[in-house]
């Protein structure tokens, strides 16, 4: 297995899965993180992701039903796995463990 | 917004084929629905060509590693397997079709022994020099000259202090080797044999840096010592016959020199090519050389200066110590400046253009000319292939709907199309290989440089050769497989008409367009070409080159051969010349004019004639005499000018006859007007006429004699004269050749030129002419009923043929339309602005090309058309 350890990117996507439960497919993805990050996600960069959450064995998917919406051509939702799970608690606990050392922390101006 | 009533706009076909073809499958259908979701989403809110682009843009940023596929090897096995059954149906397909196999056999043919042709050409252009061992860190010296007007000059000559400056000054340089040109001199071995030797002075380190076999000799020392002498065999077989030569005297002059090197002849292909080889340092030891400042930094005209450097050397650095060098350097000159650069061997033979080459050069249009012309008669071949199979899918949709139904893909379909279009080429190929022998032969005597090419045939041409037929094969059937794999197999069955067969009409047509369009350019091209090279030979130079023979000296002494040559009784008159004007050689030189208070200098063409010249010539004086005063030697005060002198230093505005007794000064010499000659044309019909003079000088042993003939026996007279030179030079045969034919020679590039275009021009409406045969066979033979059924209603025969034709005329009017127009400008406004002087470009030539293609049209499409016509409609509308 390549390296578990996650990237930003990746990280947000798979937060991003965990989140749409049922619903985790690739344009659903994108619009939600588009949503909550405020960046847009193009379809190509959130595939790539994917396919490498896949290798890793983060995620795993499966074909949904054919609808008449997309042309005909059946979604792949996407799941997070055990590995997967443990990896963003993992990344989680490391931050929020760098949080706690932080003495003070005062946001000045706007954000 | 658009709310559509009718279809939905779609995703553009193209990129979403482009997805199927590259993409996994298993990772198609997720990314296609993907696109077609965000085409839905974008098709709502930017609008159908928005989200289109937006389509395309993705389904690009799609080609990822991941997401392509690897190559299927089981679809390529099955093309394998299949091989056998595609040669069997290609074969009788092809007898089945004996005119249109012979078309497209025939003209890929043609096309393709000129495409071997230039592939052979250019092949022997990139092997030259491939013979030396360092032959991929051997660089040459270049010299770039700026003078004060900032008139950039390139050589590929250089000067001896270069040579040696480098070998002192510049780390990381392996060997150095010099080599000085311009020893012309006679050989004299025994007194029997006198031979006329052109050698090259070269350093010890030829060697090294050159791979030059050695026979005999020691090739470390052979160039060592003053006076050693290395020749090749034939030189040697041409000094001491089948003797040994190693060892032998050979005097030139009154020097000895020692034969210390026998070499192997040298390859063909090499750009450095010589005689003999002398030691650099016996040029050296003559002080008494009339080249002044041999080793001076600005004595770049005769020397060659090549170098290797070691693997994977210091481009850079050394080009830095080079310009280091020449900085130092050029602080000592004056109006002037000389930079240095390294010229890689292999760019040598095909590459820029520079001056003073030592040998072979090519300059590169004359390739691409050659590419370029090649190219279009190929791809001419390969439209009529394209066309007569298309036009003729019909017939073979039954045997591909078979096939589809039995289970081949769109993939082997294509690539059984492919496959007979490659076997037919190959065919051709075959056919093309003796015509391209028959070329070989004639392109070698066409060629001006002797022995530039070989174009011998080699293992490695004949897989060029193959290559070319494959590329050839493919090309031409691209478009017809494509078209076959597409068609769909149900329907064909079900009726093979349904095949819209003339979809593709509209593509056909182009392509005729085409076709004709390049040969009508070519036509024209030849004729116009052919009438200014005509043109140039009977242009009016402003003197006679009529009944005049040029006898080149080749260092004689005149006065006696003039003696004995005006015995002769056909020679009517005989003048002396230092060069023969208006062959484009030139001779410059400073003239300086003081009108007025206001010194003025330019450069002035010039020639040293004797006082017969002019009358020999029939130069036209328009004021003053011919030269008066006729010193025999050195003393001369007297000068004739052209009008165009005058004008430029304003010695006179008016009358020329003003300008008699004016002094002006040439080469420091002040001389005195005393003729005003009507302008001619001193250089070739590129040349605007300048400033020329003509000084007197008796005695020109470097130089001509012009002999006045009077006699219409040419052959008797040369005989004569021929007879009389024998007697008075033992060495040097008679060199001589009449003016006008001197004229034609120096044209000749232009004759080769209209040669070549001209053949090129035929095969292009030989190909073109056999194309729109069988596309009018085809039509006549589709439309066979249509026509019966007409005449059966009354039809009369030229109302048929009309009807039948205006479709082709149609387009040939349009490539009229187009070709004309195109030669035209392309004439006038590149071509003819290279020559000061030029005819105008006639119109009757273009419409002879127009009436000759045209007529050679309407014999294809008359003959056909009238066959239809008529036929008896009885026996057409009976078969049925």
């Amino acid at each position: 297995m390549k390296g578990t350890n996650l990237g930003e990117f990746e990280e947000l996507v798979l937060l991003t899965i965990a989140a749409l439960i049922n619903d985790a497919y690739s344009v659903a993805i994108c619009d939600e993180l588009e949503k909550y990050t405020g960046r847009a996600a193009k379809l190509g960069v959130v595939h790539a992701v994917l396919n490498r959450l896949e290798e890793k064995g983060l995620v795993k998917s499966r074909m949904g039903e054919a609808t008449q919406a997309r042309g005909g051509k059946r979604k792949r939702y996407y799941e997070v796995t055990h590995a997967g799970k443990v990896a963003l608690t993992r990344s989680k606990e490391v931050r929020e463990a760098l949080w706690r050392i932080i003495p003070g922390f005062n946001l000045e101006g706007s954000v | 917004m658009k709310t559509s009533a009718n279809k939905p706009p779609e995703p553009p076909r193209w990129a979403r084929n482009l997805l199927h073809w590259y993409c996994r499958p298993d990772l198609l259908e997720d990314l296609e629905g993907d696109l077609n979701e965000y085409f839905e989403r974008n098709l709502k809110t930017k609008g159908a060509r928005r989200a289109r682009l937006i389509y395309v843009l993705d389904a690009l940023k799609f080609f990822r590693p991941y997401t392509v596929r690897k190559p299927e090897f089981l679809n390529l096995l099955i093309h394998w397997l299949m091989l056998g059954s595609y040669f069997k149906t290609s074969r009788r397909s092809l007898v089945r079709n004996k005119l249109f196999s012979a078309i497209n056999i025939i003209g890929l043919a043609v096309s393709m022994s000129v495409g071997l042709l230039v592939v052979a050409f250019l092949s022997d252009l990139f092997s030259y020099d491939r013979f030396h061992e360092k032959k991929n860190r051997t660089y040459r010296l270049l010299t770039h000259t700026e003078s004060d007007d900032k008139t950039v000059m390139n050589f590929a000559s250089t000067s001896l202090k270069a040579g040696y400056k480098i070998q002192e000054t510049i780390a990381g340089v392996e060997d150095v080797t010099l080599i000085r040109r311009g020893f012309y001199s006679d050989a004299k071995v025994s007194d029997e044999t006198i031979v006329p030797l052109e050698a090259t002075w070269a350093d010890p380190s030829f060697f090294k840096v050159f791979t030059f076999p050695m026979l005999k000799g020691d090739p470390a020392t052979a160039l060592k010592e003053p006076y050693s002498l290395v020749i090749t065999e034939k030189t040697a077989r041409k000094l001491f016959g089948e003797a040994e030569a190693l060892g032998k005297t050979v005097r030139f002059d009154t020097l000895n020199y020692t034969v210390t090197g026998v070499l192997k002849d040298l390859p063909k292909l090499s750009h450095i090519r010589f005689e003999a080889l002398i030691s650099l340092v016996s040029m050296l030891g003559q002080k008494a050389d009339s080249d002044g400042g041999v080793m001076d930094w600005s004595n770049i005209y005769q020397n060659y200066v090549y170098l290797t450097l070691p693997e994977n050397a210091n481009l850079k650095g050394i080009q830095a110590g080079l310009d280091k060098l020449s900085a130092a350097e050029n602080t000592r000159l004056e109006h002037q400046k000389i930079t240095l650069s390294l010229q890689p061997m292999d760019k040598i033979v095909f590459g820029e253009r520079l001056s003073n080459e030592i040998g072979v050069n090519i300059p590169k249009p004359v390739a691409w000319v050659l590419i370029g012309l090649a190219l279009v008669v190929i791809v001419s071949a390969c439209f009529n292939y394209t066309n007569l199979s298309i036009a003729r899918s019909m017939r073979r949709s039954r045997e591909v709907g078979v096939r589809k139904i039995v289970g081949a893909l769109k993939g082997h379909v294509l690539g059984q199309f492919l496959a007979e279009s490659v076997i037919i080429s190959l065919l051709a190929l075959v056919l093309s290989f003796p015509l391209f022998l028959v070329l070989r032969t004639q392109f070698l005597a066409l060629i001006p440089q002797e022995g530039l090419v070989s174009l011998e045939l080699s293992p490695q041409l004949f897989l060029y050769f193959f290559i070319l037929a494959v590329v050839v094969g493919l090309t031409a059937g691209f478009v017809p497989a494509l078209f076959f794999a597409r068609i769909k197999a149900i329907q064909v069955l079900k009726d093979a008409s349904s095949i819209k067969v003339f979809r593709h009409v509209s593509m056909r047509k182009a392509l005729l367009v085409i076709q004709y369009t390049f040969s009508l350019i070519f036509i024209s091209t030849t004729l116009i070409g052919y009438r200014q090279y005509r043109g140039f030979l009977s242009f009016d130079l402003g003197f006679t080159t009529e009944n005049i023979l040029n006898i080149r000296m080749q260092g004689n002494k005149s006065n006696l051969l003039k003696k004995e040559l005006a015995e002769i009784p056909a020679v009517r008159q005989i003048a002396t010349s230092r060069m023969i004007t208006s062959l484009g050689s030139l001779y410059g030189t400073n003239l300086k004019y003081q009108a007025k208070g206001t010194p003025d200098s330019a450069n002035v063409w010039l020639n040293f004639v004797d006082e017969n010249y002019l009358p020999l010539h029939r130069h036209h004086l328009i004021a003053g005499t011919n030269f008066k005063n006729r010193p025999t030697s050195g003393n001369e005060t007297e000068v004739i000018v052209n009008e165009q002198l005058l004008k430029r230093f304003r010695i006179t505005t008016g009358n020329p006859a003003e300008a008699i007794g004016k002094q002006v000064i040439v080469d420091k010499k002040p001389l005195t007007i005393v003729g005003v000659l009507k302008d001619f044309h001193y250089g070739t019909m590129d040349h605007k006429i300048e400033p020329t003079v003509f000084r007197y000088s008796a005695e020109e042993p470097g130089g001509y004699l012009n002999v006045g003939i009077k006699s219409e026996d040419y052959p008797a007279a040369l005989a004569s004269i021929e007879a009389v030179w024998r007697k008075f030079d033992k060495v040097h045969p008679l060199n001589a050749a009449f003016y006008d034919e001197q004229i034609e020679e120096a044209y000749r590039q232009f004759e080769v030129m209209v040669k070549v275009i001209g053949f090129i021009t035929f095969l292009a409406i030989c190909i073109a002419s056999m194309g729109l045969f069988g596309m009018v066979v085809f039509t006549t033979e589709t439309r066979l009923k249509e026509i019966s059924i007409r005449k059966v209603l009354g039809a009369s025969e030229v109302g048929l043929i009309f009807m039948l034709s205006k479709g082709f005329l149609f387009l040939l009017v349009i490539a009229t339309l187009i070709a004309l127009p195109v030669t035209y400008l392309f004439f006038d406004q590149v071509v003819l602005t290279k020559f000061v002087y030029h005819h105008p470009i006639g119109m009757s030539e273009l419409l002879l090309s127009v009436v000759v293609i045209m007529l050679i049209a309407f014999f294809m499409i008359g003959s056909q058309t009238l066959k239809a016509a008529r036929s008896n409609p009885a026996n057409v509308l009976k078969s049925e």
